[in-house]
């Protein structure tokens, strides 16, 4: 099972994510940067971490999702590659196209950075198979555009489809219908803006993301 | 040749940045400010012989995200 990680200048989180996906695979990921045109073969799972890609220019995540690694990752999604994007790697994977919908300013204009309780909305995904749909976990963010927006007819597709991953169970930035996860249509993308990478281990005061981990690791020996 | 870009949010989509600079303007006591919204100018340096459709692809492909923004091409000159 091989994993990667994106770096783009301003990552911050790149490191959290190998450490968790290191801890569930028992493999360092491969860290790719911004600048490469190609990723190994036969990767499995591709990991965007949260972070200030870019510095935020122009708009969070837009020039990250130009770079020419992500031309590379858009083509592996497409094959059915694993891909997961947090934080700012969510709003990355909605300027790829890759997502529906875009990020915005959170609606109270605050940066947040706390706990939250999120809704499982969709067990069926492999990111989201080893919790129960209605589960309620605690995941923390820390974010300033999350103020996730599409049009009506998006959002119904995406709930009509068992597209949203997770749910915001209090109020956090102004979400449309609370979304705080969604998937692609092939279920081998999820964006996020909680960070599942930093409740993977009791001493960060949970263990609710690990079970995110898990799952992608059990659907990728189920597809082997 | 110079063109400018005028980046704005689509009507209807929240913004909170417009919003808190409304809230500013009433502050500082400007009663009759009705509403504000927050947008971008970007201005581009183009060879002279730089064509319509490219400025217009570089609007789609970068320069506004149309999930959520509208653009306006002045060109300067």
């Amino acid at each position: 099972m091989k994993c990667a990680v994106i770096v783009f200048p301003g990552s911050n989180c790149d490191r959290d994510l190998a450490v968790a996906f290191e801890s569930v695979t028992g493999a360092k990921p491969a860290m790719i940067w911004h600048g490469d045109t190609a990723l190994p073969d036969d990767i499995d799972l591709i990991g965007v971490p949260g972070g200030f890609s870019y510095g935020d220019y122009l708009r969070s995540g837009a020039m990250a999702a130009r770079s020419p690694v992500m031309q590379a990752v858009v083509q592996a999604a497409a094959r059915g590659t694993f891909v997961l994007g947090i934080c700012n790697g969510f709003q990355v994977l909605t300027e790829t196209g890759l997502l529906p919908g875009a990020l915005m300013r959170n609606a109270d204009i605050h940066f947040v950075c706390r706990d939250v309780a999120l809704t499982v909305e969709n067990s069926q995904s492999a990111f989201t198979a080893k919790y129960s749909a209605g589960e309620r976990v605690t995941i923390p963010v820390a974010h300033h555009d999350g103020n996730y927006f599409a049009d009506d007819a998006t959002l119904d597709r995406l709930e009509g489809e068992g597209r949203i991953a997770f749910r915001y169970a209090e109020s956090v930035n102004g979400s449309a219908r609370d979304i705080a996860g969604i998937l692609n249509d092939g279920g081998n993308v999820l964006g996020m803006m909680p960070h599942p990478e930093r409740m993977i281990e009791a001493a960060h005061g949970g263990i609710d993301g690990r079970r995110l981990f898990e799952g992608i690791v059990e659907g990728l020996l189920e597809r082997a | 040749m110079k063109a400018r870009i005028f980046v704005t949010l689509k009507g209807g989509v929240l913004d909170p940045q417009g919003k808190a600079i409304h809230h500013a303007l009433n502050g500082l006591g400007f009663d009759g400010v009705n509403d504000v919204r927050a947008g971008k100018l970007i201005e581009l340096d183009l060879a002279d012989d730089t064509n319509d459709a490219d400025i217009d692809a570089m609007c789609q492909k970068l320069l506004a995200n149309t999930v959520i923004e509208n653009y306006r091409i002045e060109k300067v000159g």
